[in-house]
C-alpha cells in the first residue's frame, strides 16, 4: 500500500496516476467555484444590469447617463471627500509612521500604535460616527463644532480617524526600508537635513507615499457605514445614493440607477487601484 | 545602533567628535518631535473613545455617573428591532463561521497551488485581492438575485457569512501568503512525501503547524472585519450588531446603550489585535 503510494508519485508513473485520479488543478475547484458565485457573478450582474433597462432590454446609452448632472453631482461629492480625506490622511499618517519608525522596533509605543492602527483602520463603522458625535457633535463633550454636519469638512475629520491608521499600516514598511546608511552617506557628502529629504529620502519614499494616498482614496470611496450613521437625510456621495436607489427606485427613469452608479464606482476604483499597483511595484524596488 | 557602529568605524578620532555631536542634537530634536507627534495623535485617537466611554456612563441627569447603560446591553429591546443581545450573538457567530469557512477555503487551496498547480498562483492572487477593488456597496447591488435564492432556503442572518468570506478574502490571503512564503513548502512536502505521507498528512501535519502564526493573523483580521460590518447587512435587510446600533440610534438618539455597546465592541477588537501582535513577538522570540 505504502509502496504503491510512493511509486504513484514518482516522476514517470505520475502520468498514469493522473489518468486514474482527477488532475491536480481539480483541488482548486471549490475555491474557484466559491469566488465565481459570490464575487464574479454579482459583479457581472452589476455590469450587465447597468447596461439594461428595467424591462430587460439592452441600453448601452445608459453609460452616457453617468454624465447626467444629478449623477455627476454624487460623483463630485465622492471625489471631494476622497481627495480631502486621502490627502489629509496620507500626510498625517506619513508623519505618524515616521515617528513610529524612528523609535524602538520592539517598543511598547510601536506595538500599541500598530495594534491600534489595525483596529482603527478596519473600524470605519457606525461606532465611529457615534464617537465623534459625542465628542464634537451637537451634544459633544469637548466642544460643539458648528461644522460637524457640514460636507465635506465635518465628515473628513471623521474619515481621518480611519484613514490615518491605514496610511500608517501601508507606509510604515516603506519607512522601515529606508536605510540609515543612506542618511549617513549623504551627511558624509555634506548634505543638510533638507537636502537629504529633498534629494534622497523624499524621492525614495515618494512612490510609496503616492501609492498609499491612492489606496486611501479607494478606501474612502467605498466607505459607507460611517457616513450613513453620520447623516441619513441628504445623500452627498455615490454609496449613499446607491443605498437610496436600492430602497426606492427614484431619480433617473428607464435606468437601473443602483447598477449604473455601482458600475461607475467599479470603473473609478479600478483606475485608482491600477495606479496603486504600479506605484507599489515602483516602491518595492527599495524594500528588498 | 547603526549610528553607533558608524561612529565607531570612523577612522580619524578627531573627526569622530563632530558627527557624534550632530547625532546627539539630531537625536534630541527627533525625540522631541516624536513625543509631540505621539501626544497629538494619541489625543486624536483616544478622545473620541473616551467621550464615548463617558457617555456610556452617563446617569439619568447630565453630569452624573451610572452603569445602567452597560447593564442594558444584556436586556435592551428597541422598538421594532430584535433584542440587542440577539444581534450581538448573531455577529459573534458570524465572525466564527466566516473565519472558519475562509480558512477552510483558503488554506488547503493555497498550499495546493504552491505545491502542485503553480501556474494558477497568479490567478488565485488576483481573485483573492479582487474584493479590494470591488467595494461592498457595489457588490451588494449585484447580490440581490443571489440572496433571493438563499432566502428561499433560510432567512437567518447567519447566511451573511457567504458574502463575508469574500470580504475577508484579501486580508486572509495576504497574511496566509506571507506565512507560506516564510517556509520552504516544496522541501517540507518532498521530505514528508518521501517518508510516505499522504497529501492530506503533508497539509495538516506538516505545513499548517508551520504557519500557525499566519493562520491566527488571518483569523483575527477576519473576525474584526465581521464585527464591524454594516453595509451589506444593512442593504440586504439583515440584522447584525452594526445595523442594530444604527436603528437604535435612529429611533432613540443618544441612547446610552449605543455607546456602551460600541465601546465594548471596539475594546474587544483592540484586544484581539493586541493578542495578535504579542503572539507574533513570542513566535519571533522563539526562533
Amino acid at each position: 500500500m505504502a509502496v504503491a503510494a510512493t511509486t504513484e508519485t514518482g516522476a514517470r508513473p505520475a502520468r498514469a496516476g493522473r489518468r486514474l485520479s482527477a488532475p491536480a488543478w481539480a483541488g482548486t475547484v471549490p475555491f474557484l467555484a466559491y469566488v465565481a458565485v459570490f464575487l464574479l457573478w454579482p459583479t457581472g450582474i452589476v455590469v450587465v444590469d447597468s447596461l439594461k433597462n428595467p424591462n430587460g432590454s439592452w441600453a448601452f446609452a445608459n453609460i452616457t447617463k453617468l454624465g447626467d448632472p444629478l449623477v455627476r453631482g454624487y460623483f463630485i461629492g465622492s471625489f471631494k471627500l476622497c481627495v480631502l480625506s486621502s490627502v489629509i490622511g496620507a500626510v498625517l499618517g506619513a508623519i505618524l509612521a515616521y515617528a513610529i519608525a524612528s523609535g524602538n522596533p520592539d517598543g511598547v509605543v510601536r506595538r500599541l500604535y500598530l495594534a491600534g492602527s489595525g483596529v482603527l483602520a478596519q473600524t470605519g463603522g457606525v461606532t465611529l460616527a457615534f464617537a465623534f458625535l459625542v465628542l464634537i457633535g451637537p451634544v459633544g463633550l469637548l466642544f460643539h463644532a458648528s461644522w460637524f454636519y457640514s460636507f465635506p469638512w465635518g465628515i473628513t475629520v471623521i474619515y481621518a480617524y480611519f484613514q490615518i491608521p491605514l496610511m500608517v499600516l501601508v507606509f510604515l514598511p516603506a519607512i522601515d526600508g529606508v536605510k540609515v546608511q543612506w542618511r549617513e552617506a549623504s551627511e558624509n557628502l555634506g548634505a543638510s537635513a533638507w537636502q537629504y529629504w529633498r534629494y534622497v529620502g523624499g524621492p525614495l519614499l515618494m512612490p510609496a507615499f503616492l501609492g498609499g494616498t491612492l489606496l486611501l482614496f479607494a478606501n474612502a470611496l467605498s466607505a459607507f457605514a460611517t457616513i450613513a450613521a453620520w447623516e441619513n437625510q441628504i445623500a452627498y456621495i455615490v454609496p449613499q445614493q446607491i443605498s437610496t436607489a436600492l430602497s426606492s427606485e427614484v431619480g433617473l427613469s428607464n435606468v437601473n440607477v443602483a447598477d449604473l452608479l455601482a458600475f461607475g464606482m467599479i470603473i473609478l476604483v479600478a483606475i485608482v487601484m491600477t495606479g496603486y499597483a504600479l506605484l507599489q511595484r515602483r516602491a518595492a524596488r527599495w524594500l528588498r | 545602533m547603526a549610528a553607533v557602529t558608524s561612529v565607531g568605524e570612523t577612522p580619524a578620532p578627531a573627526a569622530a567628535s563632530r558627527p557624534r555631536g550632530m547625532h546627539a542634537s539630531r537625536k534630541r530634536r527627533l525625540n522631541a518631535f516624536r513625543y509631540v507627534v505621539f501626544t497629538l495623535f494619541g489625543l486624536f485617537f483616544l478622545l473620541p473613545m473616551l467621550a464615548m466611554l463617558r457617555f456610556s456612563l452617563e446617569g439619568a441627569k447630565l453630569g452624573t455617573w451610572s452603569g445602567a447603560a452597560w447593564k442594558q446591553i444584556a436586556s435592551y429591546q428597541g422598538e421594532g428591532v430584535p433584542p440587542l443581545i440577539s444581534s450581538i450573538e448573531i455577529t459573534l457567530e458570524l465572525a466564527v463561521i466566516t473565519s472558519v469557512v475562509t480558512l477552510v477555503l483558503l488554506v488547503p487551496t493555497m498550499i495546493w497551488v504552491r505545491l502542485r498547480v503553480q501556474w494558477l498562483a497568479r490567478t488565485m492572487e488576483f481573485l483573492s485581492l479582487l474584493p479590494l477593488t470591488i467595494p461592498a456597496i457595489v457588490l451588494v447591488v449585484g447580490l440581490g438575485p443571489i440572496y433571493n435564492r438563499i432566502q428561499h432556503y433560510s432567512l437567518s442572518s447567519l447566511m451573511l457569512f457567504w458574502i463575508y468570506v469574500i470580504l475577508a478574502l484579501p486580508y486572509a490571503y495576504r497574511s496566509l501568503s506571507a506565512g507560506l512564503s516564510a517556509i520552504d513548502v516544496p522541501t517540507l512536502s518532498e521530505a514528508a512525501r518521501s517518508l510516505g505521507a499522504s497529501w492530506f498528512t503533508v497539509m495538516v501535519r506538516v505545513i499548517v503547524p508551520n504557519m500557525r502564526q499566519a493562520i491566527l493573523n488571518a483569523l483575527l483580521l477576519t473576525c474584526s472585519l465581521v464585527l464591524g460590518e454594516f453595509t451589506i447587512a444593512f442593504l440586504l435587510l439583515y440584522n447584525n450588531l452594526s445595523v442594530e446600533l444604527y436603528s437604535i440610534s435612529r429611533n432613540t438618539p443618544n441612547a446610552g446603550v449605543i455607546f456602551s455597546t460600541s465601546t465594548a465592541a471596539l475594546a474587544f477588537a483592540f484586544v484581539l489585535l493586541l493578542i495578535l501582535s504579542y503572539a507574533g513577538r513570542a513566535r519571533r522570540g522563539r526562533r
